[in-house]
């Protein structure tokens, strides 16, 4: 995580440096930790919703980049209150297509 | 425009800032093993693409932007938000290499050893992300 993180940082142009704010990290380690405990066919089914749970993350980050390209808000309550969004579609989308 | 490392960058990041978005990260991974262990991994797994570190990130892309700019005697200025904002759109590009990674991982994981599947499923998220960077680069105005 914390490589991403620090290669997030180092590289240039920022928007080059945006590719790695989603960087598979949470992932990584969230399914190796799976496989471990409860095998690769129920990671397999945590990657199928991933999916779903990756489109709303770019749905999240457009809406981001957006709202401080072209408005006055601050970044930290913009970010911050677009993972409502975030939650709310993901939500939605398990509820309505994955269940 | 081309792609460059400026590692004095790595001097500018208190040791903190690491260590809030480990914890966020870290905090992250918990909660999508105890959804998926409550509701199942269907519902877990929507938590895999949680962006969890990403207001930290934009919020210090914001606030280095904001000081670099102080430094050079400029007080107020709206760089730090424009820059966050740029970071964010290559953060949306990087996300649909994060549903490449996610298919990949879903379709070969039952067929390959898990080691060689997450090999394959990063290199895909690099390569996307970085080809749709490049065409979004190549077909913007200048």
């Amino acid at each position: 995580m914390s490589a991403f993180a620090a290669l997030g940082d180092v590289l240039k142009p920022k928007s080059f440096a945006g590719l790695f704010g989603a960087a598979p990290s949470i992932a990584l380690a969230t399914l190796g930790l799976t496989i471990a405990a409860n095998g690769k066919m129920y990671a397999a089914a945590e990657a199928r919703s991933m999916i779903a749970g990756a489109l709303v993350f770019f749905l999240y980050a457009w809406f981001c980049s957006w709202l401080m390209l072209r408005g006055k808000l601050k970044v930290m309550p913009v970010t911050l209150s677009a993972l409502a969004i975030w939650l709310v579609c993901s939500i939605s989308i398990w509820f309505f297509v994955l269940r | 425009m081309k792609v460059s490392a400026d590692f004095s960058a790595l001097k500018k990041t208190k040791w903190y800032e690491y260590a809030v978005r480990f914890l966020l990260g870290g905090a992250v991974t918990v909660v999508a093993g105890l959804l998926a262990k409550h509701y199942g991994p269907v519902f877990g797994g929507l938590f895999l693409a949680f962006p969890a570190i990403f207001p930290a990130s934009a919020t210090l892309v914001d606030k280095h932007e904001r000081q670099k700019k102080q430094r050079a005697g400029i007080p107020q200025t709206t760089r730090g938000r424009q820059a966050a904002g740029v970071d964010a759109a290559g953060a949306a590009l990087g996300s649909l290499g994060l549903a490449t990674f996610a298919y990949i991982i879903w379709k070969l994981l039952p067929l390959w050893s898990a080691a060689m599947v997450f090999v394959v499923a990063v290199c895909a998220w690099l390569c996307v992300s970085c080809v749709l960077w490049w065409l979004r680069k190549k077909h913007s105005p200048q």
